[in-house]
């Protein structure tokens, strides 16, 4: 079981902040998060672009905003957690909560701070009617282990990096037969990957269909074949062991919407004092919290953690007295 | 002109007629959630989620899709030939009568 001061969920860049900030009132912290890198959207989704509104950067990439955070951090020795979704939380008798994450492992910490953003990256799952049931019986939205593939048929859907990888990959004599099938019929990626791609289709060491979509699946509990509309030709039947539908991620607020939190509009409710929800111990940061004026920006995040690390410390040491100190006069000490 | 008449059509239906600021460096992403009509936004604009996926129903001429809103409509469902990202629908006195309609959101 791993143990801290403050258990993390979400390590963008409010959570990062949260580690100094806490550090600073000699708070030890802990990070979860779905994703396998630090930074949030950040790292994810923009790390090349630039932020204009980050007090005293006229302009900073993303990317390099939260590599910043991390040094900042770093004096504080903060755990991770990471590729692991934060699913349960229980309360201990001695007023401590244990959260444990999809994977099994098993955190305890008297306070718990939400930084989780949007909510966790899931992969996009395509509308298909009976989708739901195949998932796990040769739908997958990752591949894991390549292997898994080996000797099989399998069409893979979308028109990104991962779908043009996988599919060169997987053709390279892991896989039985690979269909590739695209809404579009220019890919983006990069430009080497898409001409590998076009060039395994004209030898006929892959099958590429564009301008089409994956509309229905058959078999009998698990997946035998799947069907595509295809924009001129009409439905195509293709047979298949597996489909791996690979669209990109995006944010789901998860399993925290089952804490007992008050949540407005998938956000969650604090009182602006000390950013608490309203479960004692729990507080809510960044762009996950709703109260009235809220403004989702990285500057307010760093300052609700700010507070929100007060309360925090009055709640694990209540009989202590805290004076505020400045940096500037006491400089950084780390653990 | 300043501000222009848009109609938003939302998932049930339901027209709403919006007035549109032209001069407030807005896009139809943005209108729809001023109006709180339900479109997330959830990147900010940026054209990386396709949560504010719209679909254009009258014959309004609009600038012709960035490769970044191509790419973004690859990763979303419903996608249809008149598809396009609200966040990348600047408003122009142009676009005056413009209807739109929201598309589906996926799960």
């Amino acid at each position: 079981m791993i143990e801290t001061d403050i258990l993390i969920i979400g390590a963008g860049p409010c959570g990062l902040f949260t580690v100094f900030e806490a550090g600073l009132l000699k708070l030890r912290c802990h990070l979860i998060d779905a994703l396998p890198q630090a930074g949030g959207q950040c790292t994810e989704i923009y790390p090349k672009k630039p932020i204009y509104d980050i007090p005293a950067y006229p302009e900073i990439l993303a990317g390099d905003l939260v590599e910043n955070l991390m040094k900042q951090a770093e004096p504080f020795k903060p755990g991770f957690t990471l590729g692991e979704r934060a699913e349960t939380i229980e309360k201990t008798d001695d007023d401590k909560f244990i959260v444990t994450t999809n994977r099994g492992t098993q955190h305890i910490a008297p306070v718990i701070a939400i930084a989780g953003g949007l909510g966790c990256f899931e992969p996009r799952k395509p509308p298909v009617a009976n989708l739901a049931d195949y998932e796990d019986h040769g739908v997958e939205y990752i591949i894991k282990d390549p292997n898994f593939y080996k000797g099989k048929n399998v069409v893979i859907s979308g028109g990104g990096d991962s779908a043009l990888d996988w599919t060169i990959f997987l053709a390279e004599g892991v896989a039985n037969h690979v269909t590739l099938i695209h809404r579009r019929n220019s890919f983006r990626g990069h430009l080497d990957s898409v001409q590998k791609v076009m060039d395994m289709a004209a030898s006929g060491k892959i099958r590429l269909v564009t301008d089409a979509e994956v509309v229905d699946i058959t078999g009998d509990g698990k997946v035998e074949g799947i069907v595509v509309d295809h924009e001129k030709e009409g439905k195509i039947s293709i047979a298949c062991d597996h489909w791996v539908p690979l669209f990109g991620l995006s944010p789901k607020l998860g399993p925290i919407s089952d804490w007992g939190l008050s949540i407005t509009k998938n956000a969650i409710d604090v009182d602006t004092f000390d950013y608490s929800t309203n479960v004692p111990g729990i507080y809510a940061i960044g762009d996950i919290n709703n109260y009235p004026g809220k403004l989702k920006l990285i500057l307010c995040g760093f300052h609700e953690a700010t507070l929100m690390v007060q309360s925090a410390f009055k709640r694990i040491y209540p009989d202590k007295n805290y004076v505020l100190k400045y940096t500037t006069v006491n400089g950084v000490e780390g653990f | 002109m300043g501000i222009i008449k848009v109609t938003v059509i939302d998932r049930e239906g339901q027209p709403h007629e919006l007035d549109a600021p032209t001069d407030m460096n807005m896009n139809m992403m943005e209108l729809c959630k001023s109006y709180e009509l339900p479109v997330e936004g959830t990147c900010g604009g940026m054209a990386m989620c396709a949560s504010c996926h719209m679909y254009l129903e009258s014959d309004t001429h609009l600038p012709e899709k960035s490769d970044a809103e191509e790419d973004m409509l690859d990763q979303a469902f419903f996608v249809k030939g008149n598809s396009r990202l609200g966040c990348q629908i600047h408003l122009a006195d142009s676009m005056d009568g413009m209807i739109v309609r929201l598309a589906e959101v996926g799960s």
